[in-house]
């Protein structure tokens, strides 16, 4: 079974808010209607969008970091939003995963809403019915978007590539690995939604290497030890290796 | 989480409803069994007459709350997983079983009793839905609690029972001593319950915490945005969006309003036969229910709120 998912780096977000906009954009102009906006140029604007980037910060001055935290729908595998609607508007699709609202359904009740941990619905003001990322449906699969474009708004337009796009079900799929290999993790897993969407922790900038990593263990030439300064260096080590009577004394060690 | 008016009358209103139907109900069942004298018809119908109507009061409410009321009738079809739908289906049973019981018993038909049972299926049935929509929510960890059913099935009952001993006083005075020690019974025993609630929910820890709603472990997270200049819907809908102290102000009207006074009403009021003083009583114990059930809601505290924290 195939579960699209997001998974979004925080150590390389900037915080841009480029999939922000592009997420507005896109989802603002499809068929479903407008995502509505009220008092946009004025005071308390305030508006229906299906992905934020938060700012948080963490630890105490001067020792602070700043972790930027795009959220939107985490589409989880087990939805608390999706059994309690009560018109059936809500559900999750069984071939992809994505956690889908049918606007012509939704009777604007918001239980779905309070139903979500995560904050993740937000109802459209004008419209009246409940509104959530739909992780693109209307983009991933259009045969008419070039195949390398058929990713959600917010993925194409991250400018560090910090979101990443794809089944994690797939065991070898780019979001699999990234999640397995970096410590993707889910948010709130006390509740135990489990979200699709995961979230890559920031790191420090330390590369773990091992010692047998730099150095063989094996030296049959017993040359491995010092590190070779330039080429012609290895040159001059290899071949005073092959003639064993024109090597220095004391050898390779 | 916002308290929304169209809820707390729909709650508060079909609560009536309930109580006022099985005290009525079950003052006929007694009189069936021989246990006490025979009520009026008058009387069990005027009780049947204003049940309907609370209810229906309570249906009218519930349509404000909807986006899109057209679409209204859509909600009883998810019935196996969401409580919601239950009480849509059960809303409208419990009011055609108690209209139908009313009929039948002013018309003397041997059914009366019979589809008063009904109605009680109907009307537990609807307690349960009305208070799991609230209970089911577990990290609503304020509501997730079977506290919540038994306390919204005692303030129905008490509050719905205040009601008949006020209708007993105008048309069957013989009961309305019985039904005002009833009253102040479930009142009292609602009392507990509410304290415990309040009890339990003051000693919470919130399961989640901004270090969960975002993964990172550091024990010092500030948010410092959330995404937006304005306001948002997480803003708006998950915040009671009144101070603490107006909080705090609400637990102690309600708690007064609500419980102690319209018990002294109904004791001043059955023991005098007093109508204007049971009008009183019911009147004063229905604003304390509005608060009650305001406070229900302003209290529960969403884990959402972690992620909009700060307005920037």
């Amino acid at each position: 079974m195939t579960q699209l998912a997001l998974v979004i780096d925080l150590n390389v977000c900037v915080g841009c808010h480029a999939c922000v906009t592009s997420c507005k954009e896109w989802n603002t102009s499809g068929v479903a209607g407008f995502l509505t906006d009220e008092n946009p140029y004025d005071k308390d604007p305030t508006g229906t969008f299906f992905n934020r980037v938060q700012t948080y910060e963490v630890g105490e001055f001067p020792c602070t970091e700043t972790v930027h935290f795009p959220k939107s729908c985490l589409h989880c595998e087990d939805p608390p939003c999706v059994p309690v609607c009560p018109t059936g508007a809500s559900y999750k699709r069984k071939e992809d995963g994505i956690v889908l609202v049918d606007y012509d359904k939704c009777i604007g009740c918001k239980y779905c809403a309070w139903a979500c941990p995560y904050g993740a619905r937000e109802i459209d003001e004008k419209q009246q019915v409940m509104k959530k990322c739909t992780l693109c449906v209307d983009r991933i699969y259009d045969q008419s978007i070039p195949e390398d474009r058929r990713k959600p708004a917010c993925v194409v337009a991250c400018p560090t590539s910090a979101r990443l796009f794809g089944d994690i079900h797939d065991a070898d799929s780019e979001v699999s690995r990234a999640i397995r290999d970096r410590g993707g993790y889910a948010l709130m897993p006390e509740w135990g939604t489990e979200p699709a969407n995961h979230y890559l922790p920031r790191r420090k900038g330390t590369v773990p290497v091992a010692d047998d990593q730099v150095n063989r263990i094996d030296t049959p030439l017993g040359v491995d030890n010092r590190v070779p300064g330039t080429l012609a260096a290895l040159i001059a080590e290899a071949q005073a290796a092959a003639d064993p009577l024109s090597a220095p004394a004391g050898g390779g060690r | 989480m916002h308290p929304a008016f169209s809820v707390i009358f729909l709650t508060t209103l079909i609560g009536v409803a309930q109580g006022l139907f099985l005290a009525v109900f079950s003052i006929d069942l007694l009189a069936t069994l021989g246990l006490s004298e025979r009520p009026m018809p008058s009387f069990v119908l005027a009780g049947c007459v204003m049940s309907v109507l609370f209810a229906a009061l309570g249906l009218f409410a519930s349509f404000w709350h909807l986006g899109r009321p057209e679409r209204a009738w859509r909600a009883a079809t998810m019935w196996r997983t969401s409580w919601l739908s239950r009480e849509v289906i059960a809303l409208p049973a419990f009011l055609l079983s108690v209209a139908a019981y009313g009929f039948a018993h002013a018309s003397g038909s041997v059914w009366s009793i019979p589809l008063g049972w009904l109605a009680v299926v109907a009307c537990i049935a609807l307690f349960v839905c009305t208070g799991m929509i609230y209970a089911c929510l577990r990290f609503l960890q304020e509501w997730a609690s079977p506290l919540t059913l038994v306390n919204y099935f005692l303030l129905g009952c008490a509050s719905g029972c205040t009601f008949a001993t006020l209708l007993a006083s105008l048309l069957e005075p013989a009961y309305t001593e019985d039904l005002a020690t009833w009253a102040i019974g479930l009142t009292t025993v609602a009392l507990v319950v509410r304290a415990a609630m309040l009890a339990r929910n003051a000693r919470l820890r919130p399961k989640s915490t901004v270090q969960s709603a975002i993964g990172v472990k550091h024990p010092k997270v500030v948010q410092k945005s959330q995404g937006a200049v304005g306001g948002s819907f997480n803003t708006r809908e998950f915040s009671p969006g009144r101070s603490r102290s107006f909080l705090r102000s609400v637990k102690w009207v309600f708690l007064v309003l609500a419980f102690p006074v319209p018990a002294v009403l109904l004791w001043i009021g059955a023991t005098g036969d007093a109508a204007l003083v049971l009008a009183l009583a019911f009147v004063v114990q229905y604003v304390g229910l509005l608060a009650e059930r305001w406070f229900f809601f302003a209290q529960a505290n969403h884990p959402q709120n972690l992620y909009y924290q700060t307005i920037s």
